[in-house]
């Protein structure tokens, strides 16, 4: 194994992340809070390791899909972790525990906070956390590829251990140009985002971090309600974005080059927005009764369908007192997730259309025994090694999910909170129900449910493998 | 550029992985998934699974904005195929890879009635290359630039040789040679010598010399230059015949050993002058019969490569006095080398050189003003031609005073048609065609050779 190169890349990480802290020094400096300090520090720790990991290039660039994975898990461990000093060196979160499965909870875009009290946070950490939804969203390594000149082909392991969805595709034939590319949609939607919340009167602080928070489909708020004192027409915007950051990036990228045509083939998207039509179409009646009027009903289901199936987990109302079928079609809607290609977690509406069409084929397998029958998504034949990986990954995914719900219940909460609590975090929701709803949060935790949960986060951002290899005893023997 | 290349092959991988390696966008097509994906994970490239030949697969592919498309697959009508719907379909330059004989007799005529840019066949290509070696078989490699006027040759030098411990200084004064040493290759190094390089038996050197010079130098260093008398052949495949094609007439005897009747049959219709044999050309007796004792040229052409490396390693020890083995598949080209085989011959290098040399004048004549490049010494070293524009900046100076990069040597100036093997005190001025030997990649410009201040 490359160790050298993983080192090398390791430390771009960090320096990124240092550079990646200098907007919130600035917002901290700016309202001169005193918790600058802690964020100046862990910028220059966070430069200095990355420094001296980056100082000599390793002469050997070459690195393949065991490296690429390893180093991508790496990644998003090393940067939980560092990213976590702001707030445990300021005091604003004592616990180094909780300070890492906040910011975990963040670049994972997971949005599940240990907070109770979000409104007590300086400004610049509230910034800080919020940030870390808008680059954990399109990827650190995305952007490293994007920014960095390293050579080769074997950068596409890292896009591929990084980017949700059962088979990455790059925009354009070079990754660099790809992940420039991507990351040029991304900051482009942010910005008509933030236009168009600043436009209804919200105060630039907010609709920057309601804006990340959106962009990633995170769901960090800066008030304790998340989104439930904004005006209407905030609440719509927000429900609009989210519901657009759910997509598939390569639609906007068709767009952008006018192939409007080719737009039509993608079926997961029109899948996805039916699923979202017909969710919010059920909750709405389902609720109906206990709001005054149909229309703030439809407004407040369309808010949590959104920002449940994005995986962003803002909430504009306390879900949790919801009639039983309407939690039951949210608790639905974590497990599929947002489309491929996207910022959003979740299985993924591709991966459960695959699994669908699959469960078909074998049904009229038992039904024509000899029918000789091919799985075909988007008009094109899904090749075996997909259904192979898809099927896998659904298995490993119950495993974890299972060993999860096992592991935290040794804290003693109820089924509910347990189970909601695990597919917050796997899928990168951030709240769940009962005793992690939406008015709640998973402060109540013990520290090691905590850690469970955070591995959880990392592993439900990066769709398992890479860190199901990173702790595999079997990638480290020799 | 944006290149399509169809078919995943030999030498459409080649392609893809030194163009991309150049920054240029590749897709390639190719109707086995798993060999686009092999080749995507591998380079820094996009692929595209499906027929090359069908429309809605090129514009997958993005024919409306591609340059060129490139078509390399195993058959002939589609390469054609591809690049005539390319032609309709989008707006860029054609390359096909044609290697039927009763096609690439039609070479010209398809070229200008489809379209295309270039018309290659591999088998051809091959064969001109092999007999270009024959002709001159003390030299293991040969380059041709300026249009045939100037050549690179590269040769090992022999253990008796008065070049053995001798710097180039030294060289120049005892042997009164006008020649020009470009590389040094020692011990698996390559580097661009100075006047206190010093040549061992065993390097491997690639000198430039004026036509006239080179046979009286050869024979200072003890290197036999004559053109062999007869040649045999192993395996009667399309290079076979090709090659039989360019030799008989130069009064070289030919002789092919080909194991299947029909295909000799084939052959002796085709080529009168020939010997051909039926028989395995493996079985030992056969060789002996034939008299590879007293064969001057002996080349391996079968389609096995090992059994091409065991006949040629055999035919050496016979004391034939130039083998030539083809090998197809390169993984493992250090240790081939390392053997005692004379020049080894890749197709598919040669076909992915010459579509590389026209890919990169098509480039040239955008941005930078290389005019041909030709890789050597396996690709570590490059050889690049270009024509001195009014923006050179150091016109007049003498090469002695021009600030070179290090791993820069100017190998020779072309003015007016007369070549100049280049001493310290010439110069170069504007409209000359200069050939820059270098160890370093990716020069543009002529100006990148010099040292900036």
């Amino acid at each position: 194994m490359n160790y050298r190169m993983m080192i090398y890349m390791l430390g771009w990480v960090l320096n990124f992340e240092a550079v990646f802290m200098v907007p919130s020094l600035a917002v901290g400096l700016l309202y001169r809070e005193t918790e600058s300090a802690a964020l100046l520090l862990a910028i220059l720790l966070c430069a200095f390791l990355g420094g001296l990991a980056v100082c000599r290039k390793p002469p050997r660039q070459k690195f393949y899909a065991r490296e690429g994975f390893i180093t991508v898990a790496l990644a998003w461990f090393v940067l939980s972790i560092f990213g976590a000093f702001p707030f445990r060196i300021s005091g604003c979160i004592p616990s180094m525990i909780d300070a890492v499965f906040e910011t975990a909870s963040g670049f994972t875009t997971t949005g599940a906070s240990i907070l109770s009290d979000v409104e007590a946070l300086p400004r610049c950490m509230l910034f800080w956390r919020s940030f870390t939804h808008w680059i954990g969203g399109m990827g650190i390594l995305v952007f490293v590829i994007a920014i960095l000149p390293l050579a080769g082909g074997s950068n596409m392991y890292l896009m591929k251990a990084e980017s949700p969805g059962p088979s990455v595709k790059k925009l354009v034939p070079k990754v660099k140009r790809t992940a420039i590319m991507l990351y040029m949609l991304y900051v482009a939607l942010t910005l008509v985002e933030l236009v168009l919340l600043l436009a209804g009167r919200m105060p630039l602080l907010d609709a920057l971090t309601i804006t990340f928070g959106t962009a990633g489909t995170g769901g960090f708020g800066i008030k304790n309600d998340s989104m439930a004192s904004y005006s209407t027409y905030l609440q719509m915007v927000v429900t609009v974005f989210m519901i657009l950051f759910g997509v598939n990036f390569n639609v906007y990228y068709l767009i952008y080059k006018k192939r409007f045509r080719e737009i039509l083939k993608n079926s997961e998207v029109f899948v996805y927005l039916a699923i979202i039509a017909v969710s919010i179409g059920l909750i709405s009646i389902n609720i109906s009764g206990m709001y005054a009027s149909a229309g703030t009903a439809v407004k407040d289901a369309a808010f949590q369908v959104g920002s449940i199936i994005t995986t962003t987990g803002y909430s504009s109302a306390d879900f949790d007192l919801w009639p039983a079928f309407s939690k039951s079609i949210l608790v639905l809607l974590m497990f599929i997730g947002s489309c491929a290609g996207s910022t959003g977690g979740g299985i993924k509406v591709s991966r459960v259309m695959i699994m669908f069409k699959t469960v078909i084929k074998e049904l009229d397998y038992i039904i024509h025994p000899n029918n000789v029958k091919k799985i075909t998504m988007d008009g094109k034949q899904v090749e075996h090694t997909v259904l192979r990986s898809i099927n896998v990954f659904v298995m490993a995914y119950l495993m974890v999910f299972v060993a999860s719900v096992l592991l935290i219940s040794l804290d003693n909460f109820d089924l509910t909170t347990n189970f909601t609590a695990v597919a917050a975090t796997l899928n990168n929701i951030g709240p769940g129900l009962g005793g992690v709803g939406p008015m709640a949060n998973f402060g109540s935790y013990s520290g090691f449910s905590k850690i469970v949960m955070t591995f959880d986060m990392i592993a439900g951002r990066l769709e398992l493998f890479p860190v199901l290899i990173l702790f595999s005893w079997r990638t480290w023997k020799k | 550029m944006r290149i399509i290349i169809v078919g995943c092959g030999k030498v459409g991988e080649t392609l893809a992985a030194e163009l991309s390696q150049e920054g240029d966008d590749i897709t390639v097509i190719d109707r086995k998934e798993d060999k686009v994906e092999r080749l995507c994970n591998a380079y820094d490239i996009m692929g595209c699974t499906g027929n090359g030949a069908g429309y809605s697969t090129q514009l997958e592919a993005g024919i409306k904005e591609a340059d060129l498309l490139i078509a390399v697959t195993g058959s002939d009508e589609l390469n054609l195929l591809c690049c005539l719907l390319a032609r309709k379909a989008g707006n860029c330059q054609t390359i096909a890879r044609v290697r039927t004989p009763e096609y690439s007799s039609e070479l010209r005529y398809l070229k200008e009635e489809l379209g295309l840019a270039m018309v290659l066949n591999q088998e051809l290509a091959t064969a001109m290359e092999l007999a270009r070696v024959l002709k001159f078989p003390s030299a293991i490699d040969i380059d041709t630039f300026a249009k045939g006027r100037v050549d690179l040759l590269r040769f090992r030098i022999p253990a008796d040789s008065p070049l053995d411990q001798m710097t180039l200084n030294e060289m120049h004064s005892r042997l009164k040679s006008n020649v020009l040493v470009c590389t040094l290759e020692h011990g698996g190094e390559i580097l661009i010598p100075t006047g206190d390089s010093r040549m061992e038996a065993g390097d491997v050197i690639s000198i430039v010399a004026a036509s006239r010079e080179e046979t009286p130098f050869f024979r200072k260093i003890g290197l036999q230059t004559n053109q062999v008398k007869n040649v045999l052949i192993v395996g009667g495949g399309q290079i076979s015949y090709y090659l039989a094609r360019l030799l008989c007439p130069a009064g070289i005897r030919v002789k092919i050993i080909e194991r299947q009747m029909k295909r000799c049959e084939e052959l002796c219709e085709l080529l009168p002058k020939a010997t051909i044999i039926h028989g395995d050309g493996t079985n030992r007796q056969l060789l002996e019969e034939e008299g590879i004792e007293q064969t001057e040229g002996f080349v391996a052409l079968t389609d096995i490569d090992e059994e091409n490396v065991i006949l040629s390693l055999y035919a050496k020890k016979c004391g034939c006095r130039k083998v030539i083995t083809k090998v197809n598949r390169l993984s493992f080209d250090e240790v081939i080398d390392s053997l005692d085989l004379d020049t080894r011959v890749c197709p598919r290098d040669i076909t992915a050189e010459s579509i590389l040399q026209y890919v990169r004048s098509v480039k040239n004549s955008i941005g930078s003003n290389v005019e041909t490049l030709h890789r050597i010494s396996d690709n570590q070293a490059e050889a690049l031609e270009f024509v001195i524009r009014d923006n050179f900046r150091m016109t007049e100076v003498s090469l002695q005073d021009l600030p070179l990069k290090p791993g820069i040597l100017i190998a020779s100036i072309n003015r007016g048609g007369q070549i100049i093997l280049p001493r310290g005190k010439d110069v170069i001025r504007e409209g000359d065609t200069v050939i820059v030997i270098t160890t370093r990649k990716g020069l543009n410009d002529i100006n990148d050779i010099l040292q900036i201040k």
